[in-house]
């Protein structure tokens, strides 16, 4: 609101040439953060660029090689969340730190919180009708955000971290967090805001500190139209604009794969879409809006409430993952480690769904199995230089082995969800590239994406998921960013 | 500042020891052989051989259970109360049936709390461990029921498994003609079947076998039934060795049979491991206890060995996963 | 309200389940009064005691496989200490016994955390660690225990009116209490469901993980201590060869409403649980069941059990 102070008041909080190693893995290799009193600082970066890292080493849960942290002057080096607190730094995280089987009451007394105050700023905060004797495990995601924050206020902390705790809260509750930020602030004290949501940081931050490859790459103050500065400090060269996709028009005839009416508690209503053959579809929702669950009730991890799915015109009902891949549905979960066996060798993972069935668990026909398994390599030129352990390969490659398991045993139906999350350019072109190569040869892909400026590259058409609704269809051509984001954000689309 | 590291040497030496356990396994064989010659001079000798090997394979064969279950993360410890109900009955019934159908109809228990462990594990989601205790003690409440209604019967051991047992081929026990092709049956199983893939695949990540495809519950039933009929293999050919049975007769190797697993490379957690590790493993604990039989440690003390050796073998993996 | 009832629930049923049990055994057996309560909360104590243990580990998201091997080492060296030190060392004697209880336990905690290996596998070598300690101190039964020692968990309590209540319960209620009570309703205690709850929050949440670790595993050994010396008082010699606690407890644990899964549940329902086990086999024992049978039928109702909380904890985490 009053950007670029002209001189940064007296810092708080001051890290500096931060840097941290995971074995050969250099997480952050010089990170400076500082934060002055009054002030709210942004800390941007893209996946993996060492952001969660740098707040794990501030918060107290991991301990840095090298460089110098300072609060209020005083040289410090945390051995625990306890002793980051004691020192006045109290973070909230996207996914409350309070006990789910304690209730709100014996949280407080295990966090040595105040109680009058945590009231207080619960009211402040807009949440009303809590009791201290409501378990923690039956409250909705929402509020527990803020009574984690409520409890962070209540420390009175000379540092107020939030991470990514704005995301799925309701527009009001939203409002409120971002003024009672701008009142700490005001108050004198220092506030790390970490955020993805430009609108956000644009209303509250004064200042923007951006991480690329664990190293802090600049600190802008916030002024209008310093996203796109931002964005290209993050990327490290200019966005790519987008590939022009085929966008032909879906399939005639009957759909390889469709979903009327799926319904499933209060996450997913009367979900209703086709897919067809030589198709991809991409899927785009904010975070939380029934997007997991409509792709795990689609890889039989879970059943719908009600609905219909039908593959090829034939209704199916799946009660296990293997019933979908009998039907021809295949599924690249959103978190590679869910996906593969990190101590087994490439080849075993990717041979893997041929022994699911009992009848094909007797001796393996391994001349062939290591042809197969070659091909599917070659095809997606996964880096085999580490191939005794999917554990050593790179985020990328192993993103790859998730999708050429599938590749080597045939694709019909594929369910990609996030698939291009935290991994390099280049092996997200190639994905694109390869969804492309599976809808030309006959495969149909849904494609969920958390980056929208993936849907006009990667798909031909595109739904918009918000509360559990499709909300949105688009062709690939009129799927821009702004055009998604509106329907994501449940607003209506100009048509 | 690069990003290459310097790998300590413990780090090093450490990955030589995951990637190839078997090489520093058979070095600690050795060493152990050659402290008891040295404590013992001439100790050595083709009788000992014969007879260490005669004591190995049973408990490699009960080791063979815990090594498949752990590849999947479990444990079988009902295999010492399996093996011992497998001999009983078959000495009591081989009087009455003759030595094939009383040999058979022995397996029968077996296969049972083999079915009840997958039925627990797969079905119920018991940890193995808890699992497969349970099953073994009622399946030794069982035996004691069974022993009082045969105790007039008289017992018998068939004479195949007492060649089996006590014989020699030259100076080699004949133990080993059922015990090579066991253990090549095994490393076959291991490596060049979709089962063997699976048991380290759900060890690893059971999450991902799912996501594959398959019904995890299905494989723990094959699992521990075959892991069943293995222990009541190894108490068939304990019964050929000792030539009598007991209720308690396979129990004394429980414990070693893990510690044999664990020894030999095999990650208690699933996942990781060979059975020729668990082999050597095996030896290693026979020779072993020959050390402490000669340093005469009561049976108190050998307990304490084998749990400390289990428990710093599991934290020195645990240590070396971290690492690499 | 609800909150109580929600909570305290399944405490309930079990309690109702034991009346309806007692009065059950009052009709296969009409002249079960006074003595047969005594005599059954004599049996319980020691199982009452390796629940407890069990049950506080659980609770941190642990499971103590040591328990009945502590069990032995406690109940070998009480009554190796009161041999030797007689009548007038025996007070010292308890102390030393408990103290060793809950040094070790943290030695198990402490071989958890710093191995950094799952519980279930430490405890699972550290179980025959102590089973060989058992034996070392005491290669066979033996020893005695100091009779007036063994006359506190011994009849009815002498205050008339009271005479029916067994001095067994009481003192099992009165150790439960001291030790229990104040921990649950400290922050140390508090930890103690955090751990088991959930992890990473209690560690985002200040808590240290490592030292609760260790404190849970501690009071476990200290229950396990008690169990051991209960054991040795109510036979009168320490028996070194682990008994069939540890099933029992994991199956009394599950029963008594505590999830293996950590971070839900009390001790009071896991100790109604112990009885209702305990009550069942005095039940078929009057049925006159073969003891053999009566101990098949014991073990598969405690693996029924366990397997049913197996498939409540799938069902939970599907919900």
């Amino acid at each position: 609101m009053q950007p670029n102070p002209p001189k940064t008041p007296r810092a708080i909080l001051d890290a500096q040439g931060v840097t941290k190693s995971f074995g050969a893995v250099q997480a952050l290799r010089g990170a400076s953060l500082r934060v002055g009193a009054g002030e709210i600082v942004a800390l941007m970066g893209a996946n993996g660029a060492g952001k969660s890292t740098l707040v794990k080493i501030l918060t107290g849960a991991l301990r840095h090689d090298a460089g110098t942290i300072t609060i209020k002057d005083r040289p410090v080096r945390f051995a625990s969340p306890a002793a980051a607190r004691r020192a006045g730094l109290v973070p909230v995280y996207q996914e409350p730190a309070l006990i789910p089987d304690l209730d709100v009451g014996q949280n407080l007394r295990l966090g040595a919180t105040p109680v009058a105050p945590f009231r207080h700023w619960v009211d402040a905060l807009g949440v009303t009708g809590l009791r201290m004797d409501d378990a923690i495990g039956h409250l909705p995601l929402a509020t527990l955000r803020i009574l984690d924050l409520a409890r962070a206020l209540a420390m009175e902390p000379d540092v107020l971290m939030l991470d990514e705790m704005t995301a799925a809260l309701p527009t009001d509750l939203v409002d409120n967090v971002l003024r009672v930020m701008r009142g700490q602030a005001d108050a004198g004290r220092a506030v790390i805001y970490i955020s993805h949501r430009f609108p956000e940081i644009a209303r509250i931050c004064d200042r923007a500190t951006v991480l690329r490859d664990g190293v802090t790459v600049g600190d802008l103050p916030i002024v209008p139209g310093v996203e796109e500065e931002v964005v290209e400090l993050m990327l490290g060269q200019r966005m790519t604009p987008a590939v022009a996709a085929t966008g032909r028009s879906a399939a005639k005839g009957t759909a390889r794969l469709s979903v009327a009416g799926l319904s499933l508690g209060s996450k997913l209503a009367e979900v209703s879409f086709d897919l067809h053959a030589g198709e991809v579809l991409g899927v785009v929702a904010l975070e939380g809006q029934g997007q997991d669950e409509l792709f795990e009730v689609l890889a039989g991890f879970r059943r719908a409430g009600s609905g219909r799915i039908s593959v090829d015109g034939t209704p199916v009902a799946f009660r296990h993952p293997a019933d979908a891949i009998a039907a021809g549905l295949t599924f690249v979960p959103g978190n590679r480690a869910d996906a593969l066996a990190m101590g087994r060798s490439v080849r075993e993972n990717i041979a893997l769904p041929g022994f699911a069935a009992p009848r094909r668990w007797g001796p393996i026909a391994m001349q062939a199995e290591a042809t197969r398994i070659g091909a599917a390599i070659d095809r997606l030129q996964i880096d085999t230089r580490a191939q005794g352990e999917v554990r050593r390969l790179s985020g990328g490659n192993q993103q790859k082995v998730t999708i050429g398991r599938w590749i080597a045993h045939g694709v019909q139906t594929l369910l990609l969800f996030d698939p291009t999350r935290g991994i390099d350019v280049r092996t997200k072109r190639q994905i694109y590239e390869l969804c492309r190569d599976l809808a030309a040869q006959g495969a149909a892909v849904l494609y969920y994406t958390s980056e929208l400026a993936e849907v006009p590259q990667a798909c031909d058409r595109a739904i918009v998921i918000f509360g559990g609704r499709v909300v949105a269809e688009m062709p690939a051509a009129e799927a821009t960013e702004a055009a998604l984001l509106r329907a994501a954000y449940g607003l209506a689309v100009a048509t | 500042m690069t990003t290459g590291t310097v790998q300590a040497p413990f780090a090093r030496i450490g990955r030589l020891l995951r990637d190839y356990p078997i090489i520093a396994l058979l070095v600690l064989l050795v060493a152990l052989i050659v402290l008891l010659q040295i404590l013992n001079p001439g100790i050595i000798n083709q009788r000992w051989i014969g007879n260490t090997i005669k004591f190995a394979i049973p408990l490699a064969m009960l080791a063979a259970c815990q090594t498949f279950t752990m590849y999947t993360g479990g444990i079988d410890l009902s295999a010492a109360a399996v093996a011992t109900i497998t001999a009983f009955v078959m000495a009591t019934q081989v009087p009455h049936l003759g030595d094939a159908a009383g040999i058979a109809l022995a397996l029968v228990p077996a296969v049972l709390i083999g079915l009840l462990n997958g039925f627990g594990v797969g079905i119920c989601r018991v940890h193995p461990l808890i699992m497969t205790l349970g099953s073994g003690l009622i399946g030794i409440g069982c035996l004691q029921v069974y022993q009082r209604s045969t105790i007039a019967t008289g017992s018998a051991i068939p004479p195949v498994l007492e060649w089996l047992g006590t014989g020699r081929t030259f100076w080699l026990p004949n133990g080993l003609w059922l015990f090579v092709p066991f253990a090549a049956l095994m490393l076959f199983i291991q490596r060049r079947t979709g089962f063997g893939r699976l048991l380290y695949a759900v060890g690893a990540n059971e999450g991902a076998a799912r996501l594959s495809g398959l019904r995890t519950w299905q494989l723990y039933f094959a699992l521990y039934t075959l892991s069943a009929l293995i222990a009541g293999l190894t108490g068939l050919l304990y019964a050929g060795i000792i030539r009598t049975t007991s209720l308690s007769l396979v129990e004394p190797l429980l414990l070693p049979s893990v510690a044999a697993a664990v020894i030999g490379g095999t990650s208690i957690f699933g996942g990781r491991g060979s059975y020729a590790g668990t082999i050597v493993g095996a030896l290693i604990l026979t020779v072993l206890g020959t050390l402490l039989t000669l340093l005469q440690m009561p049976e108190g003390g050998r307990q304490i060995i084998f749990g400390g050796i289990i428990l710093a073998v599991t934290a020195i993996y645990m240590r070396l996963t971290e690492t690499g | 309200m609800s909150g109580w009832l929600r909570r305290n629930g399944w405490v309930a049923a079990l309690a109702f389940a034991f009346a309806a049990l007692l009065v059950a055994t009052k009709i296969i057996q009409p002249g079960f009064g006074a003595s047969g309560l005594e005599s059954l909360a004599r049996a319980a104590l020691p199982f009452a005691f390796a629940t407890a243990a069990m049950a506080v580990v659980v609770i941190a998201g642990g499971i103590d496989l040591t328990v009945a091997a502590v069990m032995a080492v406690a109940g070998v060296t009480s009554a190796v200490l009161m041999r030797d030190w007689g009548v007038a060392g025996t007070v010292p004697a308890v102390i030393v016994v408990l103290a060793l209880g809950a040094v070790i336990g943290a030695i198990n905690g402490a071989a958890i955390v710093l191995s950094r290996a799952p519980d279930i596998v430490v405890t699972l070598a550290m179980m025959y660690v102590w089973q060989g300690m058992a034996l070392l101190i005491l290669n066979g039964p033996g020893g005695t225990a100091t009779p007036w020692l063994r006359e506190v968990i011994l009849g009815g309590v002498p205050i008339p009116g009271l005479r029916w209540l067994p001095q067994a319960a009481v003192v099992l209620a009165f150790a439960l209490a001291l030790v229990w009570l104040p921990l649950k309703r400290s922050r140390p205690g508090l930890s103690l469901y955090a751990i088991g709850s959930d992890q990473t929050a209690a560690f985002r949440s200040g808590v240290a993980i490592g030292p609760t670790k260790v404190l849970a595993y501690a009071v476990s050994g200290l229950f396990a201590a008690m169990g051991g010396l209960t054991l040795t008082l109510s036979t009168g010699v320490g028996e070194p060869i682990p008994g069939p606690y540890l099933l029992a407890a994991v199956a009394a644990v599950v029963l008594g409403g505590v999830a293996l899964t950590g971070g839900v549940g009390g001790i009071l329902g896991p100790i109604i649980a112990v009885l209702i086990l305990r009550l069942l086999r005095l039940d078929l024992t009057l049925l006159s069941v073969d003891p053999n049978v009566t101990t098949i039928i014991e073990g598969t109702i405690m693996a029924v059990v366990v397997m049913i909380g197996g498939l409540l904890a799938i069902r939970r985490k599907r919900a």
